[in-house]
């Protein structure tokens, strides 16, 4: 049977971002699949050394709306990592507060477009309606529904106070409860089970060796989690468990993602239980020169910046890894040998957040116009010259 | 023969989404606008697939030199007269990347925009607020 190509957007009705898709498929199955993304591109490693320390949380927030807390958290880790500066412990419990909630309604999004995807909106609706109580918290304790802009250097922006703790747990308990009924209405679902079992499977070998993530890993066995891994925050004050599933398929990730909704409700109740009474900051004077590095996890997986600073009020050089940078190229696996209708779920299930993704690659007449080779002479080229400024 | 084309687009207008290089903040609250609690599908405001079939463009983020093409591609395809609305600081202005090197411009250097409506990103009471604005500029 001869191959054909099926291109899916970069503007297409199932996706939230802009990104291009090429199916390259033999009758109804999927043989291949060529990922083109680029078009979320705007430089945010590039703006981060024009701007301050205190300026670029409000950057870096922006790199992904649906990580909104986690960029900002690993860079101040960074800084902070940077800097050896200690935060005051009701910082830390605040910053692992919104870190939760941002997981709760991160994985409710995600819930909802995989019910969106496969066509049963009901799941879309649901989902989506229960998530708005936990974006009025984050409106209450944070101001915004998105974009909390909770982290600075040194601490929080925002404290918590004594009389919205009691809301707050009201607020959780509604979420529970019909997070519980949603969970149990996803895994009793017969057409649910026939979507999505055995499809898009991620066995554990694959996901060792692709590198995957948070609960894409999770999902195929792999027991990581930057929480426990390298406990920052509060995460090694509160009781929690990582959740895993052996399966590897798409089932398997709504259950890890639903179950770990629970987790994090019951992370933020120790943690409002166990509110310590201290600032919330500390006033930073001075940031020294050198370099750290701040990894949490995100919804989608560990997110890692890198910061190198040369003692002045800008950084030098910020890197930027996001998740979905390691499980993109996971698709390869999943998606062959599934049909055409099963794609687009699978190219989903890892969460996929594009405009996190974004790198920059210069292309001219269609031709990528720096490949790998280039940059190494480019690399050595400089070196020359160095080398011989330094003999004169 | 303006006119009714006007009118027509007056009553239950249907929407195509298009995120340049958004942090996809926009889009979310876009698709909350839709969901039980707003329900702006009880007024016949419909997210269609093509933009062939869209009364207004709801557009978000910033454009990117890779986006450009497609976003003017989009805009073409739609048929006229259409609406188009730029939800968000980064459609509005660019925002903070105003400095990037791949951030072409705003919105309005490139399309007609009807209807502006900041923030970072707008609630969806916003949203829909902006979305009738438009309709009363008819």
């Amino acid at each position: 049977m001869s191959k054909r190509i099926v291109p899916i957007g970069p503007y297409h009705p199932l996706q939230e971002e802009p990104e291009f898709f090429k199916l390259i498929v033999e009758g109804e199955t999927v043989v291949d699949i060529e990922i083109n993304i680029g078009y979320n591109h705007r430089g945010h490693e590039f703006l981060s050394p024009s701007l301050t320390y205190d300026q670029i949380p409000f950057l870096v927030e922006r790199i992904c709306g649906i990580c909104s807390n986690s960029h900002p958290l690993a860079f101040v880790l960074a800084v902070e990592d940077m800097a050896h500066i200690k935060v005051p412990e009701r910082a830390l419990y605040i910053r692992t507060i919104v870190h939760e909630l941002e997981r709760i309604h991160s994985h409710l999004l995600w819930i909802g477009l995989a019910g969106h995807f496969i066509g049963y909106n009901t799941i879309w609706m649901w989902a989506w309606r229960y998530r708005e109580p936990v974006l009025d918290l984050f409106e209450m304790i944070t101001g915004n529904r998105n974009h909390y802009a909770m982290n600075k250097v040194g601490g929080v922006r925002r404290n918590i106070y004594h009389d919205q703790i009691s809301h707050i747990e009201k607020v959780l308990d509604l979420v529970e409860s019909k997070v519980s009924m949603l969970t149990k209405a996803v895994l009793d679902d017969p057409v649910l089970h026939a979507r999505l079992k055995g499809i898009g499977i991620l066995s554990k070998e694959a996901a060792i060796s692709y590198g995957v993530v948070g609960p894409t890993a999770r999902a195929s066995g792999v027991a990581i989690d930057v929480r426990k891994d390298d406990p920052h925050c509060a995460y090694d004050k509160v009781e929690w468990d990582i959740v895993v599933e052996e399966a590897g398929d798409i089932f398997a990730k709504a259950k890890v993602r639903l179950l770990e909704c629970f987790e994090s409700i019951k992370i933020i109740r120790q943690c409002l239980k166990n509110l310590p009474d201290t600032p919330i900051e500390i006033r930073i004077e001075e940031l020294p020169a050198g370099e750290g590095i701040g990894r949490t996890e995100a919804p989608r997986g560990e997110v890692f910046h890198y910061i190198r600073g040369n003692g002045s009020h800008h950084p030098v050089r910020h890197k930027v890894r996001a998740p979905s940078y390691m499980n993109l190229p996971s698709n390869e696996v999943t998606v062959k040998g599934h049909s055409i209708a099963d794609a687009a779920l699978c190219l989903a299930a890892i969460d996929p957040c594009y405009c996190c993704t974004e790198r920059v690659a210069v292309f001219e007449d269609g031709k990528l116009k720096y490949t790998w080779n280039d940059l190494l002479l480019f690399s050595w080229k400089k070196t020359e010259q160095i080398r011989a400024r330094l003999r004169k | 023969m303006k006119d009714l084309r006007l009118l027509a687009l007056k009553k239950s207008p249907w929407v195509f989404h298009v995120a340049a290089a958004s942090c996809n903040n926009c889009d979310i609250e876009i698709l909350d606008a839709l969901t039980p609690r707003f329900d702006v599908e009880r007024f016949g405001i419909v997210l269609v697939g093509s933009p062939r079939h869209a009364d207004a463009l709801l557009v978000t983020g910033v454009i990117n030199r890779k986006s450009l093409p497609r976003v003017l591609k989009v805009y073409e395809e739609t048929p006229k007269p259409c609406l188009v609305i730029a939800i968000g600081t980064c459609a509005c202005d660019t925002h903070m990347f105003k400095n990037s090197y791949n951030v072409v411009g705003p919105f309005d250097k490139y399309l007609p925009v009807d209807v502006y409506i900041p923030g970072c990103p707008p609630k969806p009471e916003a949203i829909i607020l902006g979305v009738v604005k438009a309709l009363q500029k008819l």
